[in-house]
């Protein structure tokens, strides 16, 4: 009637062993961080006598596995970025212009139209020949390639009025899309790398943003340097420099203002001679005059197509445009074959550090837009930590000894489990490298609240089963049988909340939803289970006539 | 010496005043929707854009001060608030500054924040900003809808398990139940203008998991109560069964409000809100699974006779003790 097998019992004692010994690391939370990182290190950069030693502060056999804290207790920066999709339709529609021009130059001269942006319109010469032309532009498109492999067209073409226009079909703009999305996730992790934080997050977030997440960093504006510049660069041939911005152009030309001095313009050539997809290297340094500086490095073709460029055109000046502005125009002193060079500009050491680092990760294809930023400064997160500690050291005290008061003996049975309860959130949290937040303190004090509940059922069921005059035996089993039902009915729909909560929060509330819906797991466990082998093991060893509950 | 919340036994009447008490929940419900209606929630930038920044300084904060050397940015609506807390030291004062969203800009620029600390820095040099938070309104929009969601899914789901494994007129008394809750809470926000954030809708979510808890108790009690006295009017056995579990939901409510309470006052200002939320929804949701939840129950009435069986009563799930 009452008993467990033995096998059961060696589950139940193994499972809360093993709970507890994943939990033991976050009892030594500092020396296991900096073993954590020098391993990290060590994997990197290979060994050295310090990282040796940071490693030796925690036995390898020891489980390594800790709860990471979230921003709001470590300390840190949010962003959540919107990737600007349509950038890249526009781009697309410049490069497409060329092409269209030189197909149909054979049939009819063509003139660009103004457009909204992704649309590109071409006005015929010839309005006759529309028919030809159209079959012309539309022999200019490519199969898109998509996941469904379903076939189609990258580009839509129609005609009215003498006039043709283009845009992308819906099929390339998804295709484009999830290529943009993946590229910017890459470069934003990237720069990110480069500037060598520990575990920043970084995760796609709906259909065009991205959240990052790093950890102490001092605020959301220093992120925001890094992954905020598009840093696309290119080199392009100079055509005058003036001071008014709305002179005409000219065809195939671009007015960009200079960087560095204000009510100066550079009238560029659009098509650039070499661009920053071809840098192999980019590190800060300094020009022959101290002043902080870009080096960078091109590809072999990059080199060679500059090299050519610089050797024809010894004497006229070119621009370093960055992201439409010009940083710097020098003149062609000589041919540099090397295919190095130097970018200087009136630069701090933080912006030539940062250029350096932006150029090297590369660029990103699309500009990012800024809806949501967070920066918690690291006192306020130990701050936090600190209350969070406190409080529930207070919590779980004034719960132990309310149990204990109430129930005697079988509290003091409830309070072991309860111990075991709050060891098994922190392993678990710790297996599955879930962050810890504030409000996640929150759930494991409202946990500890709550996880007697299934206690209070049961040995208040107990009493009740004992008024109806049955051996002390009977009672208790039937005890733990009837609250089953209640125990998981009440359960159950506390769980469902808990999804409910993760699946639609973020941050932070997702923070609590793991710890709330772990907490239910292992307090019905602890609170089942567990008592139920302690009280057990009780019985059978004193066999009390009467039991007090 | 057992400390005891309840005497054994107990017989109290809990349903002698239905009509008061849940005339009284009535009452308060309507009140809660005018204070929403009237006063509305203190949003905070989760949901409606905006830019908040926590200050710190060792000198007293001078609100005015702070006012004056913010209005020349023009930034519109903006609120400057202290903070207090019994952990806060002598020489610590906090206060919160919310700045609302910038046209144009979703999150607030770089340049807006950075001139926002410069003209406070010229108020108070060693000032020092712990945080600072920007939402946009594209993003704090969606953020209303999901918290709308995220309510009204907790909800139906909790009304399809409980149909599932009672009857439902079952259901409907939990869920009326919860929704006294929520709206009791959202009530007390709007009168006293706390800020709602999005841990506070975190805090609505968990009190319908705390709620239903203690709901689902007593309803597990009444279904083996209702087996096991098949002849006794509804009204006595129900009764009966809330005398019965009365014990256990004190000594849990118990235990948690005292887990809360420390949290409340020893947990820090920053989540005080949200466990404010979850203190109260504790207090109402107990008294609502006593008397909105088993009243509602009491007004459906309950199929007694099992003998016939009733294909369409959905509780072909109820003998499952899993």
């Amino acid at each position: 009637m009452l008993q467990i097998d033995l096998w059961k019992r060696i589950v139940i004692v193994l499972t809360c062993l093993a709970g507890l010994w994943l939990a033991l690391p976050n009892a030594f939370y500092a020396p296991v961080e900096k073993h954590n990182d020098a391993v990290a290190a060590i994997d990197v950069q290979g060994s050295t006598p310090e990282l040796e030693a940071q490693r030796a502060l925690w036995p390898e056999w020891m489980p390594s596995g800790l709860v990471n804290l979230g921003l709001d207790l470590r300390g840190g920066a949010h962003l959540l970025a919107e990737v600007q999709l349509a950038d890249v339709y526009a781009s697309r529609m410049e490069a497409q212009w060329p092409e269209v021009r030189d197909a149909l130059r054979s049939l009819t001269p063509v003139r660009r139209q103004e457009a909204p942006a992704g649309e590109l319109r071409v006005r015929l010469n010839d309005p006759s020949k529309m028919a030809e032309a159209l079959q012309i532009t539309r022999d200019l498109a490519r199969p898109v390639t998509t996941v469904t492999g379903a076939g189609g067209s990258d580009i839509d073409v129609s005609g009215a009025n003498g006039t043709i226009t283009i845009t992308l079909s819906d099929a390339e703009k998804q295709a484009t899309d999830e290529r943009t999305m993946q590229q910017s996730l890459e470069i934003v992790r990237r720069r990110i790398d480069e500037v060598g934080t520990r575990e920043p997050t970084i995760q796609r977030q709906g259909a065009d943003r991205i959240l990052i997440q790093v950890p102490g960093i001092g605020s959301a504006a220093e992120l925001k340097a890094i992954i905020g510049t598009t840093a696309q660069l290119t080199f392009n041939p100079v055509v005058n420099r003036g001071s008014n911005e709305n002179d005409n152009p000219g065809i195939g030309n671009a007015i960009l203002p200079a960087a560095d001095e204000e009510g100066v313009f550079y009238t560029i050539e659009t098509a650039p001679v070499v661009t920053g997809e071809q840098l192999v290297d980019a590190q800060p340094s300094f020009d022959q005059n101290g002043a902080p500086a870009v080096s960078f490095r091109f590809d072999t073709s990059g080199a060679r197509k500059f090299g050519d460029y610089t050797a024809e055109n010894i004497g006229s000046p070119f621009a370093i445009v960055l992201d439409n502005e010009v940083i710097s125009a020098p003149t062609i002193q000589s041919h540099i074959p090397g295919g190095s060079g130097i970018i200087t500009g009136r630069f701090s050491v933080e912006e030539s550090t940062n250029l350096a680092v932006l150029l090297r990760a590369g660029a990103l294809p699309a500009g990012l837009s800024f809806v949501e930023e967070r920066t918690i400064g690291p006192e306020l997160g130990q701050d936090s930590i600190d209350a969070g500690k406190i409080a529930t050291m207070v919590a779980f005290t004034a719960v132990l000894f309310f149990m204990w008061a109430s129930y005697g003996l079988f509290g003091f049975f409830a309070n072991i489990a309860l111990i075991i309860n709050v060891g098994l959130i922190f392993g678990l949290l710790s297996l599955i490298g879930a962050t810890l937040t504030l409000p996640g303190i929150a759930g494991i004090v409202l946990t500890v609240g709550m996880a007697v509940d299934a206690n209070v059922l049961i040995f208040e069921r107990i009493r009740e089963e004992q008024r109806n005059a049955k051996g002390a035996a009977r009672a208790i089993s039937l005890g733990y049988e009837r609250a089953l039902s209640a125990i998981l009915d009440a359960n159950i729909t506390t769980f469902i909340v808990a999804v409910i909560l993760f699946a639609l929060g973020s941050g932070p509330v997702r923070g609590f939803a793991v710890t709330l819906g772990l907490g239910i797991v292992t307090s019905v466990f602890t609170a089942y289970f567990v008592t139920r082998l302690l009280v057990v093991i009780w019985f059978e060893r004193r066999r009390p006539k009467t039991i007090e509950v | 010496m057992r400390l005891k919340l309840v005497p054994d036994n107990t017989n109290f009447d809990f349903f002698g005043y239905a009509k008061i008490t849940f005339g009284a929940s009535v009452v308060a419900m309507i009140l809660s929707l005018i204070a929403w209606g009237v006063m509305g929630l203190n949003f905070g930038i989760d949901f409606r854009g905006g830019t908040t920044l926590r200050t710190e300084s060792s000198e007293a904060i001078d609100v005015g001060a702070y006012r004056d050397a913010l209005a020349p940015l023009e930034l519109g609506d903006v609120t400057i608030s202290e903070v207090f807390d019994p952990g806060f030291g002598e020489d610590r004062h906090v206060a919160m500054i919310r700045v609302q969203a910038q046209e144009g800009q979703e999150a607030a620029t770089t340049d807006t924040i950075e001139t926002i600390e410069a003209a406070l820095q010229s108020v108070s040099p060693d000032i020092k900003f712990t945080s600072v938070e920007s939402v946009g309104p594209k993003v704090s929009g969606e953020l209303i809808q999901t918290a709308f969601l995220a309510v009204g899914g907790a909800l139906a789901a909790i009304l399809i398990y409980i149909w599932l494994r009672f009857e439902w007129q079952f259901s409907v008394g939990a869920v009326v139940a919860l929704f006294h809750d929520v709206v009791l809470t959202i009530g007390l926000f709007s009168l006293l203008q706390i800020r709602f954030d999005l841990p506070v809708v975190a805090a609505i979510l968990t009190i319908i998991g705390y709620s239903i808890n203690d709901t689902v108790v007593i309803f597990d009690r009444l279904r083996e109560n209702l087996r096991k006295y098949k002849k006794r009017p509804l009204r006595e056995v129900m009764n009966l069964s809330v005398n019965e579990t009365l014990s256990r939901t004190l000594m849990t409510s118990g235990t948690t409000l005292l887990a809360l309470i420390a949290l409340l006052i020893l947990g820090g200002d920053v989540i005080r809100a949200f466990v404010f939320a979850i203190t109260w929804g504790v207090i109402v949701g107990t008294y609502s699974s006593v008397y909105v939840a088993k009243n509602v129950v009491l007004y459906l009435g309950v199929k007694r006779d099992w003998s016939k069986p009733d294909a369409g009563a959905g509780t072909q799930f109820a003998n499952i003790d899993a």
